[in-house]
Order: structure tokens, then sequence, then C-alpha cells
């Protein structure tokens, strides 16, 4: 945590971006989290997807639910609407927005206690319906702003910081939401901005719903021996499978294309392309059943999967199955959406 | 034997499942098509086949809608609640059965008129398809009733042709085994003493359920979000306003401009309704008390985030899970009072289903001119009962009242912005939705204590500027909310009588009642919650003041005297809560009771 306060001029080395703003604009308030807190890292993260893509501000809202991870929407896209929900109810308010206004640009942000104890329900669904969406949980293990209880993603078998040993079996988010629908579905590592930030880029150009689950410890209560989502640990048991590279429009292929298979392109819906260099020959993002045998198989070693796990680049998203008029809904006004006197007036003859 | 014409209560006992709903309802339509008023209730089970079921159907010609007590005629088609229908007639009354299989006299009562149709044997003779027999037995009765108390069979067969149009197959053997039963009757059974006459006290007067007008409020209110899920009694609201969003808001290219979605549970639903409500969608959740209960969290963060959300309630018994198909008003202060913390919301109680139709619009206006949630506390009584009110209305005119909501034009012009400033003085600030303004007009929403900018802040100073301005707005709203209807007495009077929903008819119809007898009482239907200063005041310029509720506590009452400092010793409760519609014979009663009491111990005193 910093209590300094930011310097008011810009540095002259923040240049604007192609829409006019620099990356300061794209920050919150200062952030109130432990100094380390694993959760500012994504913030950070999050701050130069956005300003890297050139998304203006305002198109984007922000929601979370409640928790230390709930409150970082206040420390970053501060010319950003932001809500901080309920606990665990984020993805229903995220999906009444997104119902609202298709034309924005949908972040969630959750912890694990929020989305896999209390929430969970409602992670299930949003991600069954295809919300478009970037659903990120800030996964460290605990409930760090209740003082380090277990969540429902520790471990079986890590220990807490009083020294609890962990009976219950873990939820693996990334499971989940594989075999829930989702149509991107990603993990990384709050300590690895050079994965993280192209995984949000991709998640935010991805039509449906994103999933990422990002190992964020918990220095206050999380960060010992004996648990499994301490930096060293993460550090030690990280098996990433690819490393993502996006480029926003469809270039033209390179000559230098390798042609071993270690290169996977996926042209997404928007015609950016998500390019993947493989680091692990046997792993492709676009078989969704092969991801989820892959990520068990590896979860049972020990080892924590990274990367992009799985992408459908056709999802079809939320207001696409209900079939809504491309205008947002909130746009509409008396005369779209009144049917008036006359009809009315049929109507009440049809019930006499 | 009673002698009734266009004036008695017939009862259908009928097996959940059989397909007698149609054709009670048809009789039910029958009736008034010759211009006499009915009412109809459907009492039912929470089963989808095989329990017992009642259909009754006041017949009034003089327009009393509330239920009345009492069975003149029952239609028992029941085996199973054969010996509680048989004991419910009235003295004098009549028993219309299947008399196929012989019954012991000992089946019967001695003081009423027995009338046996063998419907199962016509049905056997008649017809082989099973489901037929099923089917076609209803509208055998339906035939024969028609003879006994002289309804036009024109009318009943121009009802059929209706309801099968487009289905000449379906039509015409309907229409036949009605002229097979009418004409049984008629060589068989002797005329009774209750009759239909043909009248002209229907007018323009239309035949909807509540819940039906709810889901069109909604849809001419301009709602575009509905997020619910399905709870008796309520189901049929959201059903509604999908039914009539498909036919009035889809384009020519088929495309919709509302989005239903039947969420996982309840807290979802209202979840959804928050998260459009915000994001500037009218949107809004229809539901009974257990989903209420789930929804209480975020109806708290909608209070005080201060975000529009319209919530329709259609009552039904609690606590638990009570009585799902009977009726109460027993919700009155869970929604009041919903969620922690100082919480209050604003009520809305339709009397019939034109008002449930006006005040689900209106909601959909008030919560957003207040920013906040707001409830449609109908019931199960005018909720799924078809009722006889006023035409639906709708001034062409009209546009949606979105409160205030600085656009891009106003934020680009420098218009100052605080979230949660009383510019006013009316308590309601103003907002912004997402994606307005590429640098203006962006906060950040929450439910922890906020400043007037809506920067977080745990200060106490902040805190009680924020919960005083809330103070303020309730007020407002006061004003802004369907006000009192007053129906006074002929003579001054010292009596006033408080109701509200779906006690209307019966109410009305105990006051007529009342004043032939003598006794003159002023009555004041209350329609909202915040109660406007005038309830206040008529219970003040009233000596003996009524209270007349559906619930065991007095919630209204409780509510009343808590806004107002009122003495309680001033409002006398008249309750009414076994799941049953109240009657005007109840209310009647108990407010002789209690006047005889009162000049009982001041006859003593003196
Ligand atoms: C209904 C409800 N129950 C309990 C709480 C208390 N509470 C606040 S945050 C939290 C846990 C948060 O854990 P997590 O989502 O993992 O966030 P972290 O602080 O670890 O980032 C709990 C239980 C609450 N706010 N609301
Ligand atoms: S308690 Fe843990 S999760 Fe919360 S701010 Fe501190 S380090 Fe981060
Ligand atoms: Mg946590």
């Amino acid at each position: 945590m910093t209590y300094l306060a930011k310097p008011k001029l810009h540095h002259p080395s923040l240049k604007p971006n192609k829409v006019g703003f620099t990356r300061r604009d794209y920050e919150g308030r200062i952030s109130t989290l432990c100094a380390g807190c694993g959760h500012d890292s994504i913030s950070a993260s999050i701050i130069q997807a956005c300003w890297e893509l050139d998304i203006e501000p305002h198109r984007v809202a922000k929601l979370s639910g409640i928790g230390c991870s709930s409150k970082t929407p206040d420390y970053f896209l501060g010319q950003s609407h932001g809500f901080n929900t309920v606990h665990g109810r984020m993805p229903s308010v995220l999906t009444g927005a997104y119902l609202a206004n298709s034309e924005l640009l949908y972040m969630g942000v959750s912890g694990d206690g929020d989305s896999a104890s209390i929430g969970i329900g409602q992670f299930v669904h949003c991600m069954r319906r295809g919300v478009n969406m970037v659903y990120i949980v800030e996964n460290n293990g605990v409930y760090g702003l209740t003082k380090g209880q277990f969540s429902a993603t520790a471990d079986a078998g890590s220990k807490s910081k009083k020294g609890v040993v962990n009976t219950d079996s873990p939820i693996d988010l990334v499971s989940l939401a594989l075999q829930l629908g989702a149509s991107y579905v990603a993990r990384s590592f709050s300590g690895d901005k050079t994965q993280l930030v192209p995984l949000i880029k991709a998640a935010i150009h991805h039509r449906g719903a994103a999933f990422i689950d990002v190992i964020s410890p918990c220095v206050a209560f999380n960060n010992h021996a004996g648990s499994t989502k301490s930096y060293d640990y993460v550090r030690e048991h990280n098996d990433s499978v690819n490393f993502l590279d996006v480029i926003e429009h469809r270039n033209p292929i390179e000559a230098t294309q390798p042609d071993d298979g270690s290169l996977i392109e996926v042209a997404q819906h928007d015609g950016s392309v998500l390019r993947l260099r493989k680091t692990d020959p046997d792993y492709d993002p676009r078989d969704r059943i092969g991801a989820m045998n892959f990520i068990a198989r590896h979860q049972a070693q020990g080892e924590v999967v990274t990367g992009l796990l799985y992408v459908d680049p056709d999802a079809r998203d939320f207001h696409q199955h209900l079939g809504t008029v491309e205008t947002p809904l909130n746009k509409l006004g008396t005369a779209d959406l009144c049917p008036g006197g006359t009809a009315l007036d049929k109507l009440n003859a049809s019930l006499r | 034997m009673i002698q009734a014409t266009n004036d008695f209560v017939i009862k259908f006992a009928n097996v959940n499942g059989s397909g007698s709903a149609s054709a009670n309802e048809l009789f039910a339509k029958a009736i008034l098509r010759m211009g006499v008023p009915v009412s109809p209730r459907n009492i039912f089970p929470s089963n989808i086949q095989g329990l017992p079921t009642w259909y009754e159907v006041r017949v009034s010609e003089a327009g009393h809608l509330g239920r009345r007590g009492g069975v003149d005629l029952m239609v028992a088609m029941n085996p199973q609640t054969w010996a509680t229908d048989v004991a419910e007639i009235e003295s004098g009354g009549y028993l219309f059965y299947d008399s196929t299989k012989p019954l012991p006299p000992s089946a019967f009562r001695e003081d009423i008129q027995v009338i046996g149709m063998p419907l199962t044997m016509l049905c056997v003779k008649h017809y082989n398809d099973p489901r037929q027999r099923q089917l076609l037995k209803n509208v055998l009765y339906l035939g024969g009733l028609s003879t006994l108390l002289g309804i036009e069979p024109d009318v009943v067969e121009k009802l059929l042709a209706e309801q099968y149009q487009g289905k000449p197959q379906l039509a015409q053997p309907n229409i036949d085994a009605f002229r097979l039963g009418r004409q049984w009757a008629a060589d068989n059974l002797q005329p009774i003493g209750l009759k239909v006459r043909r009248a002209d006290n229907v007018g323009d007067r239309i035949f909807v359920d509540g819940n039906t007008a709810a889901g069109l409020g909604c849809v001419y209110g301009g709602a575009t979000v509905c997020a619910w899920y399905p709870i008796t009694p309520s189901t049929s609201v959201a059903e509604a306003f999908e039914k009539y969003a498909r036919k009035f808001r889809t384009t020519a290219e088929g495309e919709k401009k509302y989005a239903i979605v039947q969420a996982e549970d309840e807290i979802a639903s209202i979840g959804m309704v928050v998260g459009a409500g915000w994001n500037g969608s009218r949107a809004f959740t229809a539901t009974s008390g257990p989903g209420v209960s789930l929804m209480t969290e975020f109806i708290g963060l909608a209070h005080f985030a201060e975000i529009p959300a319209t919530i329709i309630n259609v009552q039904r018994g609690g606590p638990s899970t009570g009585m799902p198909t009977r009726t109460q008003q027993a919700d009155v202060l869970a929604c009041a009072y919903a969620s922690h913390g100082d919480t209050k919301h604003v009520l809305l109680f339709p009397e019939d289903p034109f008002e449930a139709f006006e005040q689900s619009a209106a909601a959909l206006d008030l919560a957003d001119r207040l920013q906040t949630p707001v409830f449609v506390m109908l019931d199960l009584d005018i909720g799924m009962n078809q009722r006889l009110c006023k035409p639906f209305a709708w001034d062409e005119q009209r546009q949606y009242d979105r409160g205030k909501v600085l656009d891009f034009e106003e934020l680009e012009s420098g218009r100052p912005f605080g979230r949660y400033r009383d510019v006013d003085g009316d308590g309601i600030p103003f907002r912004t939705y997402p994606g307005t303004h590429p640098k203006r007009g962006a906060f950040f929403t929450r439910g922890t204590t906020k400043n007037v900018d809506a920067g977080y802040s745990e200060r106490g100073p902040d805190y009680l500027e924020n919960v005083h301005r809330l103070v303020r707005k309730f007020v407002t709203a006061r004003g802004l909310v369907p006000q009192p209807v007053v129906t006074s007495a002929r003579q001054p009077t010292r009596v006033g009588v408080l109701f509200y929903g779906s006690t209307s008819p019966a109410m009305h119809e105990s006051a007529q009642r009342l004043a032939s007898e003598g006794l003159g009482i002023d009555l004041m239907r209350i329609r909202a919650y915040p109660f406007p200063e005038s309830v206040r005041d008529f219970v003040l310029a009233h000596d003996h003041v009524f209270l007349v509720e559906q619930n065991r506590d007095a919630q209204l009452r409780t509510l009343l005297i808590n806004e107002y400092g009122l003495n309680p010793a001033h409002i006398q409760p008249i309750l009414h809560y076994d799941g049953t519609p109240i009657t005007a014979r109840f209310i009647s009663r108990a407010i002789r009771d209690h006047l005889d009491r009162i000049a009982d111990l001041e006859g003593r005193a003196a």
C-alpha cells in the first residue's frame, strides 16, 4: 500500500494512445490493499491491457462483488462507471447491465470466496448463458478481507497461516468454466504480467463468456510455506502451455512462421488474431475436451497449468441467444416501447 | 328452496387436471355475456393432477365482486370431497351431481334439492375415446346447468366457437355435447329456484386476471428487462409480459425490443434487475413471499445505492412456504422494510386488474423518478382470478418519466455532477448512465457509505448526510405515489374505515349493506406507502377508525402507526387471514360487533 499522493502533472513520457488517453487516464484511486498483494498487480495488468487496446475508458463498466479483490475496480479505470455490488452476486448484476446495453465492455472482478464459495451459483449460470464479459477471479485461496479463512479454491492439504490443514476438496474454477460452456478460458499468475496482459487483451476481444483465473497471493494470510497459493509455490509449479500474442487486426501471414505446429493462430470474430506459441506440443486450446483432460492430468501431478486454455472463436453470446435488437435496450424510448392506445382498445375488446 | 335471480353462488368441485377449468370459465363468461356481473375464484391445490380443485362463481346483478361466502348450488364432480362439498351448501340450496352410480340416501341432506344427471353414462354411450369422455363430461354438465339456470344457449355456443376458433373439428363435438346436455336436462330435470336473466350491468368492462394485467402494464410502462424465477402465484406475470412483449415489441425482422431471463433463483433475478436499472434500462421482476425473502440483501443495496427496480409481489399465505395457493396480504411489513439497516420502500396496492396494469406502469416511472425499489403488492385473489374491471386505459401523449439523468449534452455543457448531491432539495440526486461521456459523469456505485460525490467514506457526517437525504426523498415520494381514494357516507359519520388492495369489492359491498341498515361509514382506500398525510388526517377526523387487512398481525396498521405516531387504540384492526378471500359478511359483522361493544360500554358507563 502506498500513501504517496500521485503527482498532478503527467510525466511527459506518458504519451496518449490512439483515442487520446495516457496510461494515467486508465488508473484509478490509490489502492488501499496490503503492499505486495497480488490483486494490485492484476489491476496494473488491466490498466495496461485497456491502454494498449485503445479502449475509451467510459466504454467499460467495471463490476465486482465483495472482498479485497472486489475493491480493486476502484483502483483502475477511474473514468469508467463501477459497481461494487454484494458478496458473490456480481454475475447477476453484470448480466442485467449487459442486457441493458450490449455496447459496453463488461469487466467483472471477483475473488475466490466471492465466486467459488458464496457466489458459485451465479458464477455457474452466467458462464452457461454466454454473457459477453471478461470475468477475472483474483484467486488467493482465502478470504482476505475477513482475515484468512479458507475459501473453496484452497487445495486439500494446504495449511492456513494459523496452521489449520484444509481437508475439503478444492473447486477448480477453470475446469468448472470449461464444463459450463465458457467460450474463453485462461489461467495466469498475478506475478507474470507478460503472460497476463495478453490474456486480458484477448479476453476483451472475445465475444462471449471469457473467464480468467488469476492466482493472486495474499501476502497477509496465504503466502507462507504450506500454502499452495503463495508466490513461491506458484512459481515452482507453474506449467505454462503457451505464450500468447494478440494481433489487433489480421495482418498478412508472415513467411517466417514455423511449420512444426508450435504456432497456432486463432481469428476472433472482431478480426483480431490470437497467436499462440505452444510450449507444450500436446496442447490445442481449440479442443475443449482435450483441455479438460490435460488440466485434470496436470492437476493430479500438483501442477498449475497456465496460459490460454480454451477458446471458441465462433461463440455466440447471450444477446444473440435472446434475439434482441442491435440498439441497446437502454436507448429505446416511449415510441419504441409503448404499443399505444389503439392496440390497447383492441386488447380490451378481446377481454369481453 | 332458495329462490334467486341473478344473485347466487355456484361452486364447482372438480379434480385437478380433469379439464374442468375451461368449461367452468366458459360458464362464468356466458353469464357475463348476458350482461350479469360475475366474479369467479379458483381454489386450487399446489399440485398438477389428481387433487381437489374448486371454482366458485358469484353471480351478482348488483355488481358485488367480492367473495360472498356460502354456496347455493354445488356442482359436486369430485367423490373425494363429496362430504365436505355437500355440507357446505346453504340450507334450501341445490346439489348437482353425476348420478351414474346410485348413492345411498345417507350421502345427501334433507334440506337441499338434489339434481342427478348421469354424466358418465351419457359419455360412455356417446363417445368411444376415453379422453373425449373425460373432457366432454364437463361440457355436458355445462349444458345441463344452462337448461336449469336459463343461460341462453346461443351465448354458450358462440363462446365455444370462439374458444375453438380455427379448429372446427374440436368446436363441433363440444357444441354437440353442450346440446346433448341441454336436451337431457330439459327432458328429465325439474326447474330450480336459481335463475340467470339477461341484464345490462356489465357495460364496457373487461374480464381479466391481475397478473396478466401487471405483465401488460410492464410492457406499456416500458420495461425492457424482466428477470424472474417461477413461483406461484406470480409466474403468470412474467408469462404475460413475454406474451405481450413478443406481440408488441418484435420488429419486422423478428428481433426483440426486450429481454426476458428465467434466472437461476430470486437472488439472481433481482441482481439482474438491479444491474439493468443501474445501466439505464427499465427492469422488473415478479415473485411471491419466499422470493422476496431471498431478494432482501439486493433490495437494501438498491435502496442505498439508489437504483431503480420494480418488484411485483403476488402475495400468498406465509410464513415460509405457507399456503402457496391461497391468498393473503401478509408481506406488507416484509416489503416495506425489506433488508437490514434503516430501509424503507415504496409499496403500491392495486385493487383490481385495472389498477394492476396502471400501477405496474406507474411503478416503472416511480422507480426511475425516485431511484429506488418499488413494490407492486398484488395478491393471489386478484392476481390469479379473472375479475370484471374498467377497460385498460393509456394516454397517447404519455411519455416515460426517466427521472433525473444527465445526458451527454448536459455533461458536455459543464453542468456540475455529484452523484449523491441534493441539488433540488427533494432528496433525489442526479445520476448518469455508464458510457455516456468520455471525460465526465463516471462514478463508483457501492453499498458502503460514500460522500456526496460517491467517493468511499466511513465518516459519520457523510453517512448522516446520505441517510437524512434518503428520508427527504421518502417524504417526496408521498406526493408522487397514487393518492388514497375516499368514498364518503351520505351523512357525516364518526366511523371511518381504511382498507387496501383486494379487500376493495368486499369492503364496498359491506359499506352498502351497512348504509342500508342505517350505519353510514366513510371509506378510505390506501393505494400506496409512504402514506400521504391525508391518511393521517382521515384517521384523526373519525372517532371510530377501522383498518381492514388480510393478515394476522395488522401489518399495515403497524406501518401507519409507526409512520405518523398515531395512537394504536384509535385504530381497530379487522383481520381475515385463513387463506380465503375476505367477504363483505365478515367485515360487516366485525364492524357491527365492535361498535355494539363500544355502545355497550358507553351505555354501562352512562
Ligand atoms: C452476505 C455476506 N456475507 C459475508 C460477508 C463478509 N465477507 C466480506 S469479503 C468476504 C470474503 C472475500 O473473499 P474473496 O472473495 O476470496 O476475496 P479476497 O478478500 O480474498 O480478495 C466475506 C466472507 C459479506 N460481505 N456479505
Ligand atoms: S488481506 Fe490479502 S487479499 Fe487482502 S489486501 Fe491484504 S494481501 Fe491482499
Ligand atoms: Mg480470496
